[in-house]
């Protein structure tokens, strides 16, 4: 099945996703790798300058480039999710993210908290920067480039018809990279 | 000689590399396309249509634009050797902005960012000499996530070649969608430890498709190619058909002792281009 969802997803709309189907989202995404997942994860939901739980989040290290003092996305692909793997299921108790887009996979501790909290993960077809960027309309801001620099800083993209993305992991426990691993 | 051309002509060299593809990569994601059905097919697609969407715009297709890797074959008669590393230091700095690329090189120690792809090491510049006077350079970035997944096997000599080969289909199963299948694998055989991954990342320089010389090891590199396919992890770890485009192996002799195998992955964005550079500092970027 294919859906087009505007963001932030209900709860409804999530429990609907089965494994293999297909998304386009529309609406606020913000990026967060490794050191985004660290600093968010320290600061805690107060002290952070946007609510996660508006939003996806989208495993990527962007190339910006700013032209006449606005930041343009030249090429924005998904980053490997395992990496994130040791933080997203405090990430996603902690901020309310209910919708993920990365690329590879994600293991066990995020499943599960996937089906705890609603959520489910999606894969991004892995370097397709340039398609991605193609979708973004808008940068709405930027958060600790200097100290993490652009790769690792939060971006946060209005964007449309962000997709396709495979629900690769949904909220009722299946996953497609459990289901190859067997 | 007009050293200011010779980096416009590296700037070049690298913007090809980002933005446009080798046709032989295309050649084998479109035979990929055709052999795919659902998940899998609507990756090669999105694949593809990025592949299009960055030569038409100039932009880098994927947003990591890698390590800025070149091997060099420098003509022992050309009349500016010396120049040479410096004047690819300067063009990849200046690239960053132009083209431009992500900065990517960090400081182990302190985390900081370089800012401009260049830093202790880096760009990784392979040379080679050579008869004549030319300088042939092969541009050649190489993304994080598919470096990632590279391994270093010291095999018990006793394995044998069958267990050369179950070693790398183990370790390719293994690194599943993380890669960005459909990858390229390159294996060096051989050698030292060090030498083993040297030429599993040269062994990534030969187009798809192109088999090695030796019969033999082609035939071990089509068995490899079947059976790592056969896994159906498929184009983004999402399963399919096709989790290699190619494998290639390179070979050294060993030590008695020793059976070092070096694996070095490509994502499906095999990025390579190619530049001459003449005696006269004339150049061209193919």
């Amino acid at each position: 099945m294919d859906y087009h969802l505007n963001l932030p997803a209900s709860k409804n709309e999530i429990n609907k996703l089965k494994m293999g189907d297909i998304i386009y989202v529309t609406g606020k995404i913000f990026t967060a790798r490794d050191e985004a997942h660290h600093m968010m994860l320290e600061k805690g939901k107060n002290a952070l300058p946007f609510d996660p739980s508006e939003m996806a989040l989208f495993h990527c290290g962007p190339l910006m480039k700013k032209e006449k003092g606005k930041w343009q996305v030249v090429s924005a692909g998904p980053t490997t999710s395992s990496r994130m793997e040791i933080f997203e299921d405090k990430f996603i108790e902690n901020f309310g993210v209910n919708i993920i887009i990365g690329k590879g996979g994600m293991g066990e501790r995020t499943e599960k908290a996937l089906q705890k909290f609603t959520g489910v993960y999606t894969a991004y077809t892995g370097g397709a920067g340039a398609l991605a960027a193609d979708k973004v309309e808008e940068v709405l801001g930027v958060y600790w480039l200097e100290e993490l620099g652009m790769p690792e800083a939060a971006w946060i993209f209005k964007v449309k018809e962000f997709g396709p993305l495979v629900v690769a992991i949904d909220s009722h426990g299946k996953s497609i990279y459990k289901e190859l691993r067997k | 000689m007009d050293f200011e051309d010779i980096k416009n002509g590296l700037i070049e060299l690298i913007k090809k590399a980002e933005t446009d593809l080798p046709k032989d990569v295309i050649n084998a994601l479109e035979k990929a396309l055709k052999i795919e059905e659902g998940i899998a097919k609507t990756q090669i697609e999105a694949i593809l249509t990025n592949i299009d969407l960055a030569k038409k715009t100039k932009r880098p297709m994927c947003q990591d634009t890698g390590i800025q890797t070149f091997f060099v074959k420098i003509g022992v008669d050309f009349p500016e050797i010396s120049s040479l590393k410096n004047l690819i230091n300067d063009a990849v700095k200046k690239a960053t902005k132009e083209i431009p690329l992500r900065p990517n090189t960090v400081d182990p120690f302190t985390g900081e960012n370089h800012k401009d792809n260049t830093g202790d090491q880096i760009p990784y510049i392979t040379w080679e000499f050579i008869e004549g006077s030319d300088v042939f350079i092969t541009a050649f970035p190489k993304g994080g996530g598919s470096e990632n997944m590279s391994k270093l096997g010291m095999l018990k000599p006793g394995v044998g070649i069958e267990g050369v080969k179950n070693f790398i289909v183990e370790e390719m199963i293994k690194a599943a969608g993380n890669p960005c299948p459909p990858t390229v694998v390159g294996v060096g055989i051989g050698g030292g430890a060090d030498l083993s991954l040297k030429l599993g990342k040269k062994a990534l320089l030969r187009s798809v498709g192109e088999r090695h010389k030796n019969k033999e090891i082609a035939e071990i590199e089509e068995e490899l190619i079947k059976r790592i396919n056969d896994s159906g992890i498929g184009p983004m770890g999402l399963g399919g058909k096709t989790t290699v485009l190619d494998v290639h192996i390179e070979k050294a002799h060993r030590h008695p002792a020793s059976l070092p195998v070096g694996i070095a992955v490509q994502c499906w964005a095999d990025r390579r281009a190619q530049m001459v550079i003449h005696s006269d500092g004339s150049w061209e970027v193919k």
